[in-house]
C-alpha cells in the first residue's frame, strides 16, 4: 500500500507579531488575536519564495529517507505563488536536491489545497508502479494587500513528502475529494493580490467542502471521529479548523497537536500539510490521522493513514523545533521582505 | 550574468559543486579546471556538505547607489546587509551572505550552515538567480 516515507518541513525564522500589524493599521490587537485565534505569523525573509522553501523541506526529507536521489522519479510541488507563471518549480526542487534528469516534474496549483492535490497524485504513481518515490508537498509565500484582514495570517512555509510503496511510515489507507465550483478567493492572472468574497469564504466554502470531504472518507473506509488519534484540517486561521473539527465530532485533544496556525499563521499549500509533519513528528505506530485540506475555488481533500513501526526513525520533531526558532521583525521591515516597498 | 553564464553555475550555486585534484586531493571552491599545488588538468568535482566557521565579516549599510535605476541586476537582499568570509569545514573558503538573524549576533568564529536562497533578479521580466547563502546554526 503505498503512503508516506518520509516527510521534511520548512518554516522561515523570520516572525510578526499581531500588535505589530494591527498597530499599523489602528486595529485592535487583543480582538483580532481572539477573532483569528492567531498570534504570530511567518514571514518569508526577502530572498525566499516557494521554490526555497520546497527546496529546504525537500532536501530534509530526502536526508531523512535515506534514499539516492536516483530512486526519486517525479516531483510535484503544489503552490499559490509559484516564482515563475511561466518555469516549473519543480526543476529548481529536483535540480537543488540533487536529482540527476531522469524524472518528471509539473507543478500544481489549487489555492491551499495543491500540495494535498499533488500527494493524490504521488501516491497513484506510487501504486501503479510507475515511480518507486515520489517527491510531493506544497510551499506558499502567501500575500496579502496591506490593511486587509487577510494580513494578519497571511504567512510562509511548506512541508514535503516522499510517497511510495516500501519502506511506509504511514500508510495511505484511503484518499478521496470533494469538488466544486465555488468562486469565495481568487487572484487573477497577473494581480498581486488576491481578492475574496469576505464571510462567504465560510458556509458555503470551507465548511461545506470540509465536512463533505471528510464524511465521505469516514464513510468509505467506515471509521468515526473517535478513532482517530489525530486529526488536520486546513488552517485559514485558529478558528475555521476548531470549529469544523467539531461540527464533525472531534475534540480539540485530536486536533491541538497539528494546530501550527496558533504561531505561524495560514501557510497556504504548507498550511495542512505543517500541521500533518507535527502529528508525524510525534505520532506513534499504529496510530490513525485523519487529514482533509481545503483549497479556495473550491475543493477538500481528505487522507485516511495509519502510521507503521516505522516511524520513530523518522522522527526529528522539526516542525516544533522551527516554530520555536525565530527572529521578530518590524512592520516596515515585514512589508519590505515581501515585497510591499521598494 | 547573461543566462548561459548563470546556467552553467548551476552545480556551483545550488548544491557547492566545487572540485578535487585526483593527484594531490586538494578541494577548491569555486570550480577550478587546474589544481593551483600539482598543476594536474583532470580535476573531478566535489560536493561541499556546507558547514562552515565565520572567518571575518562585514554588515553594508550604504551600497553603491542606483539613482537611474540602471542596473537591472537587483540582489535579492534588504539594506543592511551582512557579508562574510566563510571556512567550509572541507577547507575552502568562499564570501557569502549571512541570513535569518540580527546582526549584533554574527561574531567571528561562529558556526554557519549553507541555505537556498534567492540571489538575484534580473529585472521583473527575468530569470532568477537561486544560490547558496549561510546562516548561524
Ligand atoms: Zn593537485
Amino acid at each position: 500500500m503505498a503512503g508516506i516515507v518520509a516527510w521534511g518541513s520548512y518554516i522561515p525564522r523570520y516572525r510578526i507579531k499581531v500588535e505589530d500589524i494591527a498597530a499599523a493599521h489602528g486595529g485592535d490587537a487583543e480582538q483580532i488575536k481572539l477573532g483569528l485565534g492567531i498570534t504570530e505569523k511567518s514571514v518569508p525573509g526577502i530572498d525566499e519564495d516557494t521554490a526555497t522553501i520546497a527546496v529546504e523541506a525537500a532536501r530534509r526529507a530526502l536526508k531523512s529517507s535515506k534514499l539516492s536521489p536516483k530512486e526519486i522519479g517525479a516531483v510535484y510541488i503544489g503552490s499559490e505563488s509559484h516564482p515563475y507563471a511561466v518555469k516549473p518549480t519543480g526543476t529548481i526542487v529536483g535540480t537543488a536536491i540533487g536529482l540527476s534528469n531522469d524524472y518528471t516534474t509539473a507543478d500544481f496549483e489549487f489555492a491551499c489545497k495543491a500540495g494535498t492535490a499533488a500527494m493524490q497524485v504521488a501516491a497513484a504513481w506510487a501504486r501503479s508502479g510507475m515511480a518507486d518515490y515520489v517527491i510531493a508537498g506544497g510551499a506558499d509565500t502567501a500575500q496579502a494587500a496591506p490593511g486587509d484582514p487577510l494580513e494578519y495570517t497571511a504567512a510562509a512555509g511548506g512541508a514535503v513528502f516522499i510517497i511510495g510503496e516500501e519502506n511506509v511510515v504511514a500508510e495511505i489507507n484511503q484518499t478521496l475529494s470533494f469538488t466544486s465550483d465555488t468562486p469565495d478567493f481568487w487572484r487573477r492572472k497577473e494581480q498581486k493580490y488576491p481578492g475574496h468574497g469576505g464571510a462567504f469564504t465560510g458556509e458555503p466554502a470551507y465548511y461545506r467542502h470540509i465536512t463533505e470531504a471528510t464524511k465521505m472518507l469516514m464513510k468509505d473506509v467506515g471509521t468515526k471521529p473517535e478513532d482517530y488519534d489525530y486529526a488536520v484540517f486546513h488552517q485559514p486561521n485558529g478558528k475555521f479548523p476548531a470549529r469544523v473539527a467539531k461540527l464533525l465530532g472531534f475534540t480539540e485533544e485530536q486536533i491541538a497537536p497539528g494546530m501550527v496556525v496558533r504561531k505561524i499563521g495560514n501557510t497556504y499549500s504548507g498550511s495542512s500539510l505543517l500541521g500533518l509533519a507535527a502529528v508525524l513528528d510525534i505520532a506513534k505506530p499504529g496510530q490513525r490521522i485523519l487529514l482533509t485540506s481545503y483549497g479556495s475555488g473550491a475543493g477538500s481533500d481528505s487522507f485516511d493513514l495509519i502510521v507503521t513501526g516505522r516511524i520513530a526513525d523518522r522522527q526529528t520533531k522539526s516542525v516544533e523545533s522551527q516554530i520555536n526558532d525565530k527572529v521578530y521583525i518590524s512592520y516596515p521591515k515585514y512589508l519590505k521582505n515581501t515585497g510591499k516597498l521598494a | 550574468m547573461a543566462v548561459p553564464k548563470i546556467w552553467r553555475k548551476i552545480p556551483e550555486y545550488y548544491n557547492l559543486i566545487g572540485r578535487q585534484c585526483p593527484e594531490c586531493k586538494e578541494l577548491y571552491f569555486p570550480v577550478r579546471d587546474v589544481c593551483k599545488k600539482c598543476g594536474c588538468l583532470e580535476m573531478t568535482d566535489y560536493k561541499f556538505e556546507g558547514k562552515g566557521q565565520i572567518v571575518t565579516f562585514t554588515i553594508t549599510r550604504t551600497p553603491i547607489s542606483d539613482p537611474e535605476g540602471e542596473n537591472t541586476e537587483i540582489p535579492a537582499r534588504d539594506v543592511p546587509y551582512a557579508v562574510a568570509v566563510i571556512k567550509l569545514e572541507e577547507g575552502p573558503m568562499l564570501t557569502a551572505e549571512i541570513v535569518d538573524c540580527n546582526f549584533e549576533d554574527i561574531e567571528i568564529g561562529k558556526n554557519v550552515e549553507v541555505v537556498f536562497r534567492k540571489i538575484m533578479e534580473h529585472g521583473a521580466k527575468g530569470v532568477i538567480q537561486y544560490g547558496y547563502k549561510f546562516r548561524l546554526c
